[in-house]
């Protein structure tokens, strides 16, 4: 039996709107997945150093401030100095289409803005794990 | 789906009958339940002649970048047929950290304005008479010290802070039930607001000190009668903190104020605000013993959700909006806070805020459902739904009191787990198409590019140069003299309220102000359920 992905799924920067990412955490969790959840206000250091210890495919950031174009690409680069590029960055949030496409030319996965399905969320994190282990 | 099948649900769940006649409402005490406008329980209305005596006050919360540029957006709402204020914070503001601080890189002005110290409040309010124009203040961990900022501005204008009259949000309970903008733990925040009850309920006699909340509990995924129920035991909470405190009941519960969201579900909104004036009414006197009607009348502000609106299809929030500040004013709010179109997207831009607002005057002005109070008053259905929240409602409300109150059931967990169970059972009906979301999950079509409101790194720039500039030139002694005096005020038992004012009078900063009582009180971290 494959192992069930897993997942960090995290809350950065000082907004404590966490009404998205605890859907987000219980749907992943009904689909079979492994889900961590962080908590609020978490560092980027804080975040990629908890996906370090708990081993996950996928680290889901949610973020609804605004304050993305500063938290998501030092989450990226802390990724790569610590060897864990292989590690898939998905954003959750209110993030402007511009700004949606600068942040996956710099490595995010995929950005799922307002109104996205749930549906969406787990089979892009199923096709992009599964693509990841046999490729 | 046959019709015979389909169980039709208000949007929080609760069963709606095929027709409603004279049975729905037989047995009941219509002189008891549903008096005139104006008597107690104040079902139809806190007034007799309601909005022909007077208007709601249109109150658009606002706030961005920079105080100089909130100000003249401000200056703007008021030409514009405004009639009150409400100021946005940005984060850092939010959780007691100044503009230059670490923690505040990326957020400074994007969700609100960025005040640090007294300077900022003043460019804030320039030209604007706080004698005249009233005031609310969404602030809450740190509520105490952007009020004693708000009241040396009044000081600096020359106003009498005796005629001062406005409302600051203060609600600490809502944010570890849902909002979750927190700073210390429970215990040392619930002294702080008593403390701002007490100071107010001396020196500012026509002023807010609090506006208990159930909007944020209902954008965190509530339902409607969980809203109602955790913000009127919230209420109770915190009378009865200030009567620990010494105070009497009258000297201080005609200034709580409440402050409900206006969601889609058109009749059970409606339903809510009679039901909550009806429990907080007859909490007031039964459970309080309180003697004056002021005490007994619940008056509340409304927004309009902003989880309802939508990212897809943009313009048919307008739609909803109206239709919720409809809900609001068939309900019998006080004043009226409508979303802007562009609000899944971003903070409102000038165009769309003025059609919000404008959406407040077509209703005020055009739709006659002002002409009388309560209009809908007596129909089957809504009164047989305003019985049954109410009834829901009292039960939750009787739990918590089991549970040894609201700080007790907030320390459990209680409220924030039920929430995140109804919030993720929406998006569930969402998501099977149960429940229809025009534009997300039925009617779909391409998108619709519309005009937004950016603010960039220059506000964060401008003010952190601000705050340097500051931090040179005023008596850094002073300042550390008056920190010094609040922190032995917070390890005692005095009212902190006179040292905070001291300390913002020396231009000590928020920051400045919030980690000296972090030292003392100690910081709060969740446990987060999901």
């Amino acid at each position: 039996m494959p192992h069930p992905i897993r997942v960090l799924v995290a809350k950065p920067g000082l907004d404590g709107h966490d009404r998205g990412a605890k859907v987000i955490a219980r749907a992943l969790r009904d689909a079979g997945m492994e889900v961590i959840y962080t908590g609020l206000r978490q560092s980027p250091e804080m975040i990629v150093n908890a996906a370090l210890q708990e081993d996950v495919q996928v680290i889901g950031l949610s973020i609804l401030s605004g304050a993305h174009n500063a938290i998501v690409p030092r989450v990226l680069e802390l990724l790569r100095e610590k060897d864990m590029a292989d590690v898939r960055v998905i954003v959750g949030g209110i993030v402007p289409d511009q700004d949606a496409e600068a942040l996956k030319r710099q490595g995010v996965a995929a950005v799922f803005q307002p109104g996205a399905s749930l549906d969406a969320v787990v089979s892009f994190i199923r096709q992009s794990v599964g693509e990841q282990s046999t490729g | 789906m046959k019709a015979a099948e389909r169980q039709f649900t208000t949007i929080s769940g609760v069963p709606i009958e095929p027709l409603y006649g004279p049975e729905a409402i037989a047995g009941i005490d219509l002189a008891r339940e549903l008096p005139p406008p104006g008597e107690f329980p104040y079902t139809r209305g806190i007034h007799r002649d309601m909005y022909r005596g007077k208007l709601w006050t249109m109150r658009q919360f606002s706030g961005f970048a920079t105080p100089e540029e909130t100000n003249r957006r401000y200056l703007y709402l008021l030409a514009q047929g405004q009639t009150g204020l409400s100021v946005a914070f940005d984060l850092p503001t939010l959780m007691g950290y100044d503009a230059d601080h670490p923690l505040s890189e990326g957020e400074v002005g994007k969700c609100g304005a960025a005040i640090s110290s007294l300077e900022d409040m003043e460019i804030l309010f320039r030209g604007i008479p706080l004698g005249d124009v009233t005031v609310s203040m969404t602030i809450n961990s740190p509520a105490a010290v952007l009020w004693a900022m708000y009241l040396v501005v009044a000081e600096q204008q020359g106003v009498d802070w005796q005629r001062l009259s406005g409302t600051l949000q203060n609600d600490i309970l809502k944010e570890y039930i849902a909002q979750k903008e927190y700073i210390f733990p429970p215990r040392p925040s619930m002294r702080l607001v008593t403390d701002t009850i007490e100071f107010g309920a001396r020196h500012t006699p026509r002023f807010n000190p609090i506006s208990i909340s159930g909007y944020h509990i209902r954008e965190a995924g509530s339902t409607a009668v969980q809203e109602l129920a955790f913000t009127l035991r919230d209420g109770m909470e915190y009378v009865d903190w200030a009567l620990e405190r010494g105070l009497a009941i009258d000297d201080f519960a005609p200034r709580l104020s409440f402050f409900f969201n206006a969601h889609s579900d058109f009749f059970e909104e409606i339903a809510k605000y009679r039901a909550a004036r009806k429990i907080w009414a007859r909490a007031m006197r039964d459970r309080y013993g309180a003697h004056s009607e002021r005490s007994m009348k619940l008056r509340f502000h409304a927004q309009t959700a902003g989880c309802s609106l939508t990212w897809q299809q943009p313009y048919n929030n307008v739609v909803r909006t109206a239709l919720q500040a409809m809900a609001a004013v068939l309900g019998g709010a006080q004043s009226l806070h409508t979303n802007s179109l562009d609000e899944a997207y971003a903070l409102p831009g000038e165009h769309a805020v003025t059609l919000a607002l404008r959406t407040q005057q077509v209703l005020a002005c055009e739709s006659g459902v002002t002409h009388t109070p309560d209009p809908l008053g007596g129909s089957y259905f809504l009164e047989k739904l305003t019985l049954d929240t109410e009834a829901a409602a009292n039960d939750y409300i009787h739990r918590i009191d089991r549970m040894g109150g609201m700080v007790a059931a907030v320390e459990a967990g209680f409220p924030q787990t039920e929430i995140a169970a109804a919030s993720y059972r929406y998006q569930c009906e969402v998501e099977s198409g149960e429940r229809t979301i025009v534009g997300v999950n039925r009617f779909q079509s391409d998108g619709q590019p519309i005009e937004l409101l950016q603010i960039d790194e220059t506000s964060a720039r401008h003010q952190r140069q601000k705050l340097a500039a500051l931090r040179a030139r005023r008596d850094n002694g002073q300042v550390r003299k008056t920190l010094d005096a609040l922190a032995r005020a917070a390890e005692g038992t005095e009212n902190t309220m006179p040292r905070l004012l001291d300390a913002v009078r020396a231009y000590a900063t928020l920051g400045e102000i919030c980690d000296s009582l972090r030292a003392v009180f100690g910081t709060y971290q969740e446990t987060a359920h999901v």
